[in-house]
């Protein structure tokens, strides 16, 4: 027996009147309790972008190395040479991962993997983007739970399946206690004729469902994604999913391979919404209609109703569109991999969505308008607030200049801040280097990856600093962009496009739709000037728990391309007596800055002013001397400002080297601001010792601002000298402990 | 020389091992699929590293019951070659062709990192182009790597010169410091009594490109082609 539709059922599903009222009259009839569910979760914000889809529209989405461009299918494709392509997106599993940590990120992992093979292409690396609540102290227990859960589930699907981790941001911040963020990147290669279509072509065309049998695991997850957390959400466990990498494995070998046979006309992962998004996007795309009986999808529980069946979000399954007369063939390799699979329904002309139990339709839906005519809102956006104080005087008139005994605690506090200390722990718990491509260890400016068919060599990064975001969501999404091809630049790479994940809290409240429009506007302006097309994400929106919504956090996955080994560069110092050049002004803003939040414990200013004609000025600058074989480490200034830079690329290598720095400027700045201000467009490298005055004369050349800063040395110690009367040193083998352990003694106590 | 790198189900190592043994110059690798009932052909068989069968139930032991291992057995039996890379030293171990087993970590958790190993015998074909007490710099990926053997088993493998390779640091120098799983005796890689069945935890595979920053994993893969 299915529930009779009233409005109390309507408003359940997440459904508004209005939304009602125009499912109503796209059937032109009322829907019955099975329908209901399935407008639901494809209206849901996480399927339809209902909220956001008139901001995305603002991203740059061209570019001459586009193949497949943002929103087109799972994921976009850019071709990186020599016919070679690749395939890579960033998603949220936000939600399910603050309700069950583990297989809330496992499944998390599992499903961008799925888009991007889903494209045809070999997933070949992953990388994530975390931020939780404070990990510290007591009332961290929570947070540290949140956290070791999600690590944990991360590396027991990425271990398993074999796809390494490389890279990745974890931050820790008071706003995402209880609302994790857990953002998943996966990057595949193909071939470009390898492109494989989400499309239902071809009239006649059987439809077949392969993979993990269905099970009421993460009912309606893509609607629970698009709620607030609230402290009944625990309750909403059954929504959270649970994975089997192996089975992924299984199923990810089988459709490369079914793929490469020729057989497959469309194919389409179960992801949200799962079989409903899958059987009515492959529909709308291909101009045709689907019909399945759900009587033949396998399942792994008894009794489950067609409504279960249609919005379960079991994993590891796929929707594959066979061209007739080939069947035989795709049984046999699905019979090889030991998948289950049923041939589930066909593809016919009528433009229709038909679902049915035996012989009873239960849903007849048209397919285009359930997938892409989900209603649009424009939402209402706050004014937008004065702006922050940018003037580092007035951000400090009430904290005096520190001596140097303050000084010399406050690089400490900040190397030991487990937003800037080393992720050691995590990517040690990640298999980084399976596939034989990590030329680069996790922890430095940006992933590198040797693609050994492609013979390429890229480099990739996720950046988002939401403290910027915070206090200018414009600003900080530019500065998102720019960091992310800063720290391209620092690996030696040319950057190729961007993926974006927009965390958010509810579009509903003005003040935080302003902040998705701000982002989403200083995103692309940043990219548009960078010359890197968006070629699709995720949007997470209800990112709120009961304190308040997060910080809003616009995250940038970048990817790039190194054009040959040699010019691989990490952030790590690596000879004595190399010469250490900043590249970019001394800089002096210390609005939103770590030293203030970390040091300080406040969240004040604007933060620094990015001026995107210097910053690519510096990456190119960066990039010359790199070609010329001149640069031996290259690191970004960002938290924390030089000191933490110069004591990063100290500390990275095995055995800590020291430096000998200088900076002597004529200004009248406090020692604090000079050390720790986070201004923008700022690279420190290391270069070989003969090298040093053609290194002057060409950054000269490239007209940006340089400062010769000193020495590395092979002592153990990093000494920095601002005036004559503003001198400090620091051990660097102390420096690297703390930088070193601080999260592995938070974790194990 | 032509080697078998044989693929179960989850293996994840396979290809890695392929291209890693194409490096060398008279030496072709092939994967041999877990369905298969011989090893015909094969000069030596490689069982890589991965999560065979999800590894959901015991590491390993699934895959001791594909019917490749049939054959696998028979050809260890008649003094061929056999190299078990990680979760290949644990089927290995469940199959019975090496002593002991591979339980979970000493810290319960999974670590991907260099290690240091040191080579302890080489009067085996899989170490016998390295030289005694030589320091290999080779990445360990396991959550269950810690060897485990009663000690009968250990005086046994003394005794017999079965242990091939040792967690150390890079001077050599064995400690718990040193030991990144709680290993029994810092054991990183054992051999059967016959010296033509090998299974170590550490992934020489991934150190034969400088590139990846170390190419002392060759050794190993020189030494059975010598």
């Amino acid at each position: 027996m299915t529930p009779e539709v009233t409005p109390e059922i309507v408003a359940k599903h997440g459904l508004s009147p209005e939304e009602y009222a125009r499912i109503e009259s796209i059937l032109g009839r009322a829907p019955n309790f099975t329908e209901l569910g399935v407008f639901s979760v494809m209206w849901s914000e996480h399927c339809s972008y209902k909220n956001s889809r008139p901001e995305l529209r603002k991203f740059p989405t061209e570019g001459t190395r586009v193949l497949v461009k943002a929103g087109e299918e799972n994921a976009g494709v850019i071709d990186i040479g020599d016919g070679w392509a690749v395939a890579f997106k960033i998603e949220s599993h936000n939600h399910p991962s603050a309700v069950e940590p583990f297989q809330g990120a496992a499944t998390g992992v599992g499903g961008i993997i799925r888009d991007i093979f889903t494209m045809g292409a070999r997933p070949v690396f992953s990388m994530n983007s975390l931020r939780f609540g404070d990990i510290r102290g007591e009332e961290g227990a929570a947070n540290r739970r949140l956290f070791a859960g999600v690590v944990a589930g991360i590396a027991h699907y990425g271990n398993c399946i074999g796809i390494p981790t490389i890279g990745g941001e974890v931050y820790f911040d008071d706003s995402y206690a209880g609302n994790p963020l857990v953002n998943a990147f996966c990057l595949g290669i193909l071939r470009h004729e390898q492109i494989a279509r989400g499309a239902a072509t071809g009239v006649g065309n059987p439809v077949f469902y392969v993979g993990a049998e269905t099970g009421r695991d993460g009912l309606a997850g893509a609607a629970f994604a698009s709620r607030d957390l609230t402290e009944e959400s625990k309750e909403d466990r059954p929504a959270v999913q649970v994975g089997d990498p192996f089975r992924e494995k299984l199923l990810l070998e089988a459709c490369l391979e079914l793929l490469a046979s020729g057989c497959v006309a469309g194919i389409q992962d179960m992801g949200a919404a799962g079989l409903t998004c899958s059987t009515c996007e492959t529909a709308s795309r291909g101009g045709t209609g689907v019909e399945i009986d759900t009587e033949k999808v396998p399942k792994r529980e008894t009794g489950m109703t067609p409504y279960e069946i249609l919005l379960s979000e079991s994993q590891e399954r796929m929707l594959v569109i066979v061209k007739k007369g080939q069947e035989g063939q795709v049984k046999e390799i699905f019979e090889k991999w030991d998948l289950p699979y049923s041939e589930v329904g066909v593809v016919n002309d009528d433009g229709l969505m038909r679902v049915k139990e035996g012989g009873r339709v239960v849903v007849e839906i048209p397919a285009r308008a359930l997938a892409d005519e989900a209603p649009v809102y424009v939402r209402e956006a706050a004014p937008k607030p004065p702006p922050h104080p940018s003037d580092s005087k007035k951000l400090l008139a009430d904290i005096p200049e520190p001596d140097a005994a303050g000084i010399h605690s406050a690089l400490e506090t900040l190397l030991k801040f487990p937003s800037i200390a080393s992720k050691r722990w995590v990517w040690r718990q990640y298999d980084h280097m399976v596939r034989l491509g990590a030329a680069v260890l996790p922890g430095s400016d940006a992933a590198v990856f040797i693609v050994r068919e492609a013979n390429k060599i890229l480099a990739a990064t996720t950046d988002c600093n939401a403290l910027y975001c915070r206090q200018d969501p414009r600003e900080g999404a530019r500065i998102a962009v720019a960091e992310a091809a800063r720290n391209l630049a620092c690996s030696g790479a040319v950057p190729l496009a961007v993926t974006d994940n927009l965390n958010f809290g509810n579009p509903y409240r003005p003040e935080n739709f302003l902040q998705l429009r701000e982002a989403v506007e200083g995103l692309a302006e940043a990219c548009r000037q960078l010359g890197v097309p968006v070629t699709g994400g995720n949007v997470s929106l209800y990112n709120e728990s009961p304190s308040g919504a997060i910080d809003p956090t616009p995250t940038v996955g970048m990817v790039g391309l190194i054009e040959d080994a040699a010019h691989i560069t990490t952030q790590a110092f690596q000879n004595p007596g190399d010469v250490i050049f900043l590249l970019g002004s001394p800089g002096s803003e210390i609005g939103a800055s770590h030293y203030l939040l970390a040091v300080h414990e406040r969240k004040a200013g604007a933060p620094p002013a990015l001026d995107f004609s210097r910053e690519m000025a510096v990456h190119e600058a960066l990039r010359t001397l790199i070609r010329k074989g001149m640069v031996r480490s290259a690191h970004d200034c960002s938290e924390g400002g030089l000191a933490v830079a110069l004591a990063e690329s100290c500390l990275a290598g095995p055995a800590p080297l020291g430096a000998t720095i200088s900076l002597l400027p004529d200004t009248t700045e406090r020692t604090d601001v000079m050390l720790f201000n986070e201004s923008q467009s700022r690279v420190i490298i290391s270069v070989p010792e003969d090298h040093a005055d053609k290194v002057s004369e060409l950054l000269s050349e490239c007209g940006i601002p340089w400062t010769r800063l000193g020495t590395v040395t092979d002592q153990p110690s990093l000494n920095i000298r601002l005036r004559k009367d503003a001198e400090y040193s620091w051990n660097t083998e102390h420096l690297q402990h703390l930088w070193n352990n601080t999260i592995e003694e938070i974790m194990e106590g | 020389m032509k080697v078998g790198v044989v693929r179960f189900p989850g293996s994840n190592c396979d290809q890695d091992c392929v291209v890693a043994l194409s490096q060398f110059p008279g030496m072709s690798a092939e994967i041999l699929w877990h369905k298969e009932d011989t090893v015909a052909g094969f000069d030596a068989i490689i069982l890589p590293g991965g999560f065979s069968y999800g590894d959901y139930l015991r590491c390993g032991v699934s895959a001791r019951f594909s019917p490749v291992m049939g054959a696998v057995k028979d050809f260890a039996a008649a003094g061929g070659p056999v190299l078990g890379v990680c979760n290949g030293f644990q089927i290995l171990c469940e199959s019975g062709l090496l002593p002991g087993a591979l339980v979970r970590n000493r810290d319960l958790r999974f670590i991907c990192e260099h290690t240091h190993l040191r080579v302890e015998r080489t009067d085996t074909p899989f170490t016998r182009a390295a030289s005694s007490g030589q320091i290999l710099r080779i990445p360990i990926a396991h959550g269950e790597g810690c060897y485990f053997a009663d000690n009968d088993t250990l005086r046994d493998l003394r005794e017999h010169g079965q242990v091939l390779l040792r967690y150390s640091d890079e001077r050599g120098y064995l400690s718990q410091e040193t030991n990144p799983n709680g290993s029994r005796d810092n054991i990183a890689g054992i051999c059967n009594r016959e010296r033509n069945v090998f299974g170590l935890m550490p992934h020489p595979e991934r150190a034969c490109d400088p590139l990846l920053g170390s190419t002392d994993g060759r050794v190993i893969f020189q030494s059975l082609l010598s």
